[in-house]
């Protein structure tokens, strides 16, 4: 799948948020994440726990449920990767 | 600062640090965050009774059984035994107000005082059985959170390092969020991001300083 820009959106901002809360990033470093910047495998500070704080967060604030089984490395390869599949989950609802 | 002791109600002789005037007429029990929030929140907690020391307000950050420096096996707690070690510590500590760190809200004893970002006890478990589910993973073994709650709620479950007990683990996924005497602080009231979220332990003098001054002005001082 063609990975997409979704820059401005509810889903973009707040996960760019939250990454910058759990990795203790500035404002400039979090606006200049793209969707090819990695993120798990990528980033030392992002071990298992900070994945769990990460995906604990994303839930609350963007009020879905994820299950173990949509959990994997590819979901978290990318900032792109985890913004389309957040899209595509908020959209089914 | 001074290092003090309580008894539970298991018979766990238990430390608590103190700090402030032996004699303020107005004490503040701290009830912290629990397992991996309460080691990234504790030396934002000990500056918050700092600042609040120096505006003279004595409060006692205890430990609850199976936590921190306690010899009592956590396995052996449930969310009743810590509402009543809390209970217990209010007393003995002659506590007039409490501050509850995010899950601790759920073992307040009835005692005015503040909620801090509270949280369910099953958004805890959630974490801690996903912490599991995908350490499991790295290490090539396939276990889900569905069958790892089944099999806690029978005999317990080691979860990112805390033995948690069958009755601890039952307790946390029935824990809702509820209505409790205590008035709230979100974290957005201090113009920072949760220091329990950061992968790296970190420090805000920031955050601890409003914290503190939101407690100084509602305690009156």
């Amino acid at each position: 799948m063609q990975t997409t820009h979704h820059n401005g959106t509810e889903i973009d901002q707040a996960l760019r948020a939250i990454l910058g809360d759990v990795l203790g990033l500035g404002e400039a470093q979090v606006a200049a994440m793209n969707a090819g910047s990695g993120l798990f495998g990528h980033l030392p500070e992002l071990d298992s726990m900070a994945v769990v704080s990460l995906l604990t967060e994303i839930e609350d604030r963007l009020d879905i449920v994820l299950e173990d089984d949509e959990i994997d490395g590819d979901l978290l390869e990318t900032f792109g990767s985890l913004s389309d599949f957040l899209t595509a989950k908020r959209a089914v609802g | 600062m001074r290092l003090l002791g309580w008894t539970a109600p298991g018979g766990s002789e238990e430390l608590v640090v103190c700090l402030g005037p032996v004699d303020a007429p107005v004490r503040l029990l701290i009830l912290p965050a629990w397992f991996d929030e309460g080691n990234k929140t504790r030396r934002f907690v000990l500056d918050v009774m700092r600042h609040l020391a120096a505006a003279g307000v004595a409060s006692m950050l205890p430990d609850l059984p199976g936590c921190n420096e306690s010899r009592a096996p956590l396995s052996a707690q449930s969310l009743e035994t810590w509402r009543a070690a809390g209970t217990a510590a209010a007393s003995q500590l002659g506590a007039t107000h409490v501050l509850a760190m995010r899950a601790a809200a759920a073992i307040a004893p009835p005692l005015p005082g503040w909620a801090y970002a509270p949280v369910a006890g099953k958004t805890v478990l959630r974490g801690l059985l996903r912490a599991r589910v995908l350490g499991a993973r790295e290490a090539g073994r396939t276990e889900t959170s569905e069958t790892l709650l089944t099999e806690g709620r029978l005999s317990g479950l080691d979860l990112a390092g805390y033995q948690l007990g069958a009755q601890m683990i039952a307790d946390l996924a029935d824990h809702e969020l509820t209505q409790t005497g205590l008035t709230d602080i979100p974290q957005s009231s201090l113009g920072g991001a949760a220091l329990w979220l950061r992968a790296e332990p970190d420090h805000d003098a920031t955050q601890s300083a409003a914290l503190a001054a939101i407690l100084a002005e509602g305690l009156g001082r």
